[in-house]
């Protein structure tokens, strides 16, 4: 059974097409990722799918009720994660929660019980009665995420979830969303982690100026590539002045840069390392390592979208300041 | 669900996170006593001060309720946890009502202030307590509309406050609060005829006084048409601006 049905979802913000047509459908109990670059229109299709935007064009239905007419039904189902952690400041981790727990009309003592649960669950209950702006980054994104758990949605839509917080709360953070989906919680999720992505999601859906380029499982996406070679060279020097002139030298492979000083070649030929170790001599550049590595989502992100894999990483560190 | 849990949640919370603050608290105290002290300290007979009550009560809630719900809600909204009560399973007149709400009752609760105040001052033994409350809610819920519509056009708190002071202050001159309407130009007294305030005064001044400008059967249904109007002028601009 589908618990999101998008059919020709279009939003357009006075001429300007934020998400152009787009259609998916996310099946109940599924871990769904969309992942694409900063203004690809994930967290537009998200606000469209939980109410905060309005649709310009097409239909979407969530657990069988239309978005824009049974809204607030849809609400009452739904669990939102937004991309910053926007509980109440003034309030206590346990207020807060009690607070979310109230919105979803909860009895009293049901929302204490939840609200102690998953301050327990989350390991916040130490911090339980402290103010909510002397949480630190990854304490509020875990309270975040357990307030939208409190009225036990069936269907939790997260935006970039793991953003900017430290690598032990990530990890927590995604054991946590791993148990939820096993206990049958749908999960929408939008991230520019494609490794999260690749780990997470059942089925990944690539988003590119507002349209899905592709959609499928990420073992699959990686299948679709999985003819190529993939050959990571990395040198002395800033890897972005050399790549028009290293496509141009190279024009039988396809060349992206994934790092600072990092490339990506893909092509379906074997690739030899010599011809570039030679055109980097000429150039005064090193190269200081070379690398046949498997086919990652990350490559078939890339190759399906045309897209430097770096402009996702640049976007993480964006996000992460 | 019940969404009077919400209802009661929210307004709880606003109660707590800002309203019983106590920046907020001396806000409601010392403001309504600073107007209080202003007019009647000033005035030098019983009779003005009988006078100027009516216009420092609806003062005190203009500012009391424009103040907070202004930065409470441009505030929320910045932070984006005000995105957290539109993603309520609850309908958006609901969720208007209970911010609303708490200003409402800071707003009567202001009100009280100098009343307590001319208790002492003035014999207050015809007074019509009940009409009284109906004009201090009445007043203090068209303030808040009006609070309401100035945070629904603004972004920041400054703003809101900016915006806020941009027609309150013509409001203490042109409403009949300390000056009577029959007083001003001619060409501004159109404008005194649409201003909430106008009417709160007026039902609050025959409560107190026994006196009006206008009946009640008339000041009292036009000041509920005007709530209305603000009520629906404000809720299709959240719509607008806060549904995208």
């Amino acid at each position: 059974m589908s618990m999101i049905e998008s059919c020709g979802l279009t939003k357009d913000y006075d001429g300007f097409v934020a998400v152009r047509g787009i259609d998916f459908t996310v099946d109940s109990g599924e871990f769904f990722g969309l992942l694409g670059p900063n203004g690809a229109g994930k967290t537009t299709t998200i606000n469209i799918l939980i109410g905060l935007a309005r649709l310009s064009q097409g239909r979407a239905r969530i657990a069988g009720l239309d978005v824009g007419e049974d809204m607030v039904r849809i609400k009452a189902q739904i669990g939102v994660v937004a991309d910053e952690s926007n509980l109440y400041d003034e309030l206590s981790g346990y207020d807060n929660l009690c607070f979310c727990g109230s919105l979803y009309g909860l009895s009293p003592r049901l929302r204490q019980q939840r609200a102690d649960k998953l301050l327990d669950e989350f390991g916040l209950s130490p911090a339980r009665d402290k103010k909510f702006r002397a949480y630190s980054r990854g304490m509020k994104r875990k309270l975040t995420i357990a307030a939208a758990l409190i009225h036990e949605p069936s269907l939790l839509f997260l935006d970039e979830p793991t953003s900017g917080i430290d690598v032990e709360s990530v990890r927590q953070i995604r054991r946590m969303l791993q148990s939820l989906n096993n206990d049958g919680v749908t999960i929408f999720l939008t991230t520019h982690y494609i490794e999260e992505a690749e780990r997470l999601c059942d089925r990944v859906a690539l988003m590119v100026k507002g349209e899905i380029v592709a959609t499928d499982s990420p073992a699959r996406l990686i299948e679709a590539c999985q003819h190529d070679n993939v050959l990571q060279l990395t040198v002395d020097q800033a890897a972005a002045p050399f790549l028009p002139a290293l496509s141009q030298a190279f024009p039988s492979v396809h060349i992206s840069e994934v790092a600072e000083a990092t490339f990506a070649v893909t092509s379906e030929e074997i690739l030899d390392i010599a011809p570039f170790a030679l055109w980097f001599g000429e150039r005064c550049a090193r190269l200081l390592e070379a690398r046949l590595v498997k086919p990652s989502l990350e490559t078939a992100f890339v190759m399906l979208t045309n897209l430097d894999a770096k402009s996702m990483k640049k976007e993480k560190e964006k996000k992460g300041t | 669900m019940n969404s009077w849990t919400a209802f009661r949640g929210i307004l709880a919370k606003d109660m707590r996170a800002y309203y019983l603050k106590p920046p907020n608290i001396s806000w409601g105290l010392i403001f309504p006593i600073a107007w209080t002290l202003m007019f009647f300290v000033r005035s030098g007979s019983p009779v003005e001060l009988t006078d100027v009550l009516p216009g420092v009560v609806v003062l005190s809630i203009l500012f009391g309720t424009t103040s907070m719900l202004a930065v409470t809600i441009t505030f929320e909204r910045r932070s984006r946890s005000f995105e957290r009560l539109l993603l309520a399973p609850i309908s958006l007149s609901l969720l208007i009502g209970a911010k609303t709400a708490g200003a409402i009752v800071f707003g009567v609760i202001n009100a009280l202030i100098p009343m307590i105040w001319a208790s002492f001052l003035l014999d207050l033994s015809g007074t019509n307590w009940a009409l009284l409350l109906v004009g201090v809610t009445l007043t203090a819920i068209a303030s808040t509309f009006l609070g309401l519509f100035v945070a629904v056009s603004v972004r920041e708190v400054f703003e809101a406050q900016t915006f806020s002071n941009f027609f309150r202050f013509p409001m203490l001159f042109l409403s009949g609060l300390f000056i009577p309407v029959a007083a001003l130009p001619f060409y501004l007294r159109p404008i005194s005829y649409i201003l909430p305030p106008t009417y709160g005064t007026d039902i609050i001044r025959m409560a107190t006084t026994g006196r009006a400008v206008m009946p009640l059967g008339l000041s009292l249904p036009v000041l509920m048409v005007l709530i209305v109007l603000l009520f629906l002028g404000s809720m299709s601009n959240v719509k607008k601006k806060w549904i995208l």
